[in-house]
């Protein structure tokens, strides 16, 4: 791996210099350029690209998260977020002030200032799959502190918006070509079965349909 | 900012869901003028439900564009009386509605009556299984109103809503077909049963192999092309799949916004003001009659509406809260036991089996409609012997595919890894290949459950949120223990590769974090003394006689099927004693 890590080169199409035939790779308006690289890599670890399906970089879910921190949700607008804030158990949920902008902002940093302190100075991108899985599964098993925030509450922010990207309408970014919907059969906004309800037993013939009249 | 009084109604209805819209298309019929005020938005199929931008799982169920805006307003939580509350933050284990409709236009559409029993749920297990069965601190009691006094308005709420189902037992002659258990009906529904999709027969054909009474699950949605006695049409359901968190698209779920708003919209001597927060019933100097209500409208002025009638039709915590922050009753007191607005706080008592076949088995589970399925009723209720269980309550059990979308509903076989290769793999095997069943279960009510007005956290108004001080105990526990292992023989006959068992284990609280039901009760309880409930049997305020409360506010504890059908019978039935009683004879309809 040269100096430039190679998930961020990938995300950061610089102007001029791309192949022609390519689309222009999305730009992101949150995410900083090193937030970029570590997203890509690690949502590309939840949901790896493989035979089952598409990958999550490949299926755009970056780019949908990035569209979210645009979104009333990320700004913490949906939530109620008055103080003040306690701990409590965790089955009374989310007791926390972080909306889901600063879960990213502080999340990644850590996870990445982790890294750098353990890894020999690197980033979280430049690690090879099995470092970065293991460092995933310690954040989501509580087995890692951050100072910040909790590590296990960014996977799960992480994890939960990585899913909602991969599977959500076309529309907002992430399922690219309905990926995501035809990896496991599920046909979108089609939203019309009167003629498939008492055909029992039997396989949904039609691929998905999106919002926008797309066809997968 | 004060504004100039609007000119006086003869009543004001607070709340526009179905509550609200009953009263109101009641109310205007009867000839008074009406204003309503709901403090969400103005919603309608068109353009707010339209296809297909409501197909959009991420948008509507996801992110709850059609529920409260907590940021505005919320609850706080607790577990017992010595405990710190803690507000909701987010969604988890219910999705209160918001905006003109209510959560009556993103309900999924199970429309059932309640048991006879449950209607005098105390002295029927008192009768039967003797004074001591029900335990000390479970403060369950009678409704005060029987099902022979609410089954015309049982059937009149079917009739408005379009309901699809089949009826066993008409008029005490069993007809068969339908719910073996049921309480006697006048008749048929309006229409016939909804389809099964593949996952209920299967579940109705391993059910009846079992000796249980599998019947189609009644439902508000409409099985065939319908026209209701307010002239609303309805279109026949395909099984979109989007359904609970969703508005129709098909005007086929029933809904205030199809089923009332089309009719009540064309009257002279009604007004609907949407983005109208009402803040409280303003009360006269005696603090026995209100005189109207003060809300805040669109532009954040503080408006207030005289009228002579006062309804509370708002969601169930909403009712209790209004009433405690206007003064309306005696407050519960957990310490006495005495007092009544915020006693008796229950909800619905849920389990889960998921059965995962292989890839032969093609659940095809986006196909769905909210309100259909396939029931069972044998462990509902006191349809079976609690005598050797030694618990109150029951849960009917149901295969009841609403439309499985992938973000929220797909779920994968125990100890499947939640990423990586693995679950990749999983998600792909068993997404179109599962079945799930549910335990629907009553929920009993307890001295320490209770709503109170919070010390801490305040609304976006500046004032008090309420306060649930709840959590799940042994009783209720052994009910659902006992009702999901029946549930899970079911499932396991059907010879899947594997089950999945979700189901409460002794000593665990009440957890906000996962989604339930929206099946809240109690807290402005009905009865008949005005010492143990906060309304008497027609939904009336003991204390001040002008202010009706309306809503599953108004149940004593939680019932084994789902709330709307009971709620929208006693909004007809309390209707009728206004128009028929209270309008002639304003005052208390039941001596105190």
């Amino acid at each position: 791996m040269g100096a430039v890590p190679a998930a961020l080169a990938a995300g950061m199409a610089v102007g001029g210099t791309g192949a022609a035939a390519e689309p222009p790779a999305y730009q992101p308006k949150f995410f900083t350029a090193e937030e970029w690289a570590f997203l890509r890599a690690a949502v590309d670890r939840l949901i790896p690209p493989d035979a089952e399906g598409p990958g999550a970089v490949e299926a755009g879910v970056p780019e949908f998260i990035d569209r979210q921190m645009d979104t009333p949700y990320a700004q913490g607008a949906l939530w109620y977020m008055q103080g003040p804030f306690y701990e409590a158990p965790p089955e009374l949920g989310y007791q926390m002030k972080f909306t889901p902008r600063d879960i990213y902002r502080l999340g990644i940093a850590a996870a990445d200032r982790w890294v750098h302190d353990n890894k020999s100075g690197k980033r979280f991108a430049e690690l090879d799959a099995a470092t970065q899985d293991d460092l995933l599964s310690r954040m989501e098993g509580k087995k890692i502190e951050f100072p910040d925030v909790p590590a296990n509450l960014f996977f799960g922010m992480l994890l939960e918006n990585t899913k909602e990207g991969y599977f959500s309408d076309p529309i907002h970014g992430g399922n690219k070509d309905m990926g995501g919907w035809k990896m496991i059969g599920f046909p979108g906004a089609r939203a019309d079965f009167m003629d498939w309800v008492d055909q029992y037993g039997k396989p949904y013939p039609i691929g998905p349909v999106g919002i926008s009249g797309a066809r997968g | 900012m004060a504004a100039a009084s609007p000119k006086p109604v003869d009543a004001v209805i607070v709340g526009f869901g179905w509550a609200g819209s009953i009263l109101a298309m009641e109310l205007t019929e009867a000839g008074l003028n009406v204003v309503a005020l709901e403090r969400g938005q103005n919603r309608d199929t068109y353009p707010d439900f339209a296809y297909p931008k409501v197909i959009d799982e991420l948008t509507y169920a996801v992110r709850g564009k059609l529920f409260q805006n907590l940021s505005r307003e919320t609850v706080t939580i607790r577990h017992a009386p010595g405990d710190r509350a803690v507000p909701y933050r987010q969604f988890g284990a219910f999705n209160p509605g918001d905006g003109v409709g209510g959560a009556g236009a993103h309900w999924s559409g199970v429309h059932f009556r309640i048991t006879p029993d449950e209607l005098r749920l105390r002295s029927h297990y008192e009768e039967r299984y003797g004074k001591g069965f029900i335990p000390e601190g479970m403060t369950v009691q009678d409704h005060g109103v029987t099902y022979d006094e609410l089954e015309p308005f049982f059937d009149k709420a079917e009739k408005v809503f379009g309901t699809s189902g089949k009826a066993n037992n008409i008029n005490g002659k069993i007809v068969g077909g339908g719910n073996h258990f049921e309480g006697p009906r006048s008749g048929e529904y309006p229409l016939p049963p909804l389809k099964n999709v593949y996952s209920a027969e299967l579940f109705a054909k391993a059910s009846t192999n079992l000796g249980y009474h599998p019947y189609p699950l009644p439902a508000a949605n409409a099985s065939g092309p319908y026209t209701n006695p307010y002239g609303a049409q309805m279109g026949p359901c395909n099984f979109c799949g989007y359904c609970g968190g969703f508005g129709c698209y098909m005007y086929s779920k029933a809904s205030p916004n199809v089923n009332i708003l089309p009719a009540l919209r064309l009257k002279p001597n009604f007004e609907l003001r949407a983005n109208s927060h009402v803040l409280k019933v303003n009360l006269d100097g005696s603090g026995k009659r209100a005189t109207g209500v003060t809300y805040v409208d669109a532009q954040g002025r503080e408006i207030e509406q005289q009228a002579d009638l006062v309804i509370l039709s708002a969601f169930q915590f909403h009712n209790v809260r209004l009433m405690l922050l206007s003064g309306i009753g005696k407050p519960y007191d957990v310490a006495s036991g005495e007092g009544t607005v915020g006693k008796n706080f229950a909800y619905q008592n849920m389990g889960t089996v998921k059965a995962f076949f292989g890839p032969d088995v093609h659940t095809n589970p986006f196909i769905g409609t909210g309100g259909g399925g396939q029931a069972i009723d044998d462990f509902n209720a006191d349809n079976f012997d609690h005598g050797p269980l030694g618990f109150v309550g029951g849960s009917p059990c149901w295969v009841n595919q609403s439309g499985v979308k992938p973000i929220a509903g797909l779920a994968l076989p125990e100890g499947t890894p939640k990423w990586g290769t693995t679950w990749k793999k999983a998600a792909k095997d068993y997404y179109a290949h599962t079945l799930s069943a549910d335990s629907h279960g009553s929920n009993m009510s307890y001295r320490d459950c209770f709503l109170d007005l919070d010390p801490t956290y305040r609304d976006i108004h500046g004032q008090p949120l309420l306060r649930m001080t709840f959590d799940w105990k042994e009783n209720d526990i052994k009910m659902t223990r006992y009702v999901v292992g029946k549930l899970t023989e079911i499932l396991k006959s059907m010879s899947p590769k594997q089950v999945s068992v979700s189901v409460k284990k002794f000593g665990d609280h009440f957890d906000v974090r996962n989604y339930q039901t929206t099946h809240l009760v109690g807290g402005a309880i009905m009865g008949a003394d005005p010492k143990t409930s906060a309304v008497n049997k027609f939904l009336q305020s003991w204390d001040v006689p002008n202010v009706f409360v309306i809503g599953s506010s108004a149940f004593p504890q939680g019932t084994g099927y789902n709330p709307t059908g009971m709620m929208a019978a006693l909004a007809y039935f309390s209707a009728h004693a206004i128009r028929t009683d209270y309008l002639k004879n304003p005052g208390p309809l039941v001596p105190i």
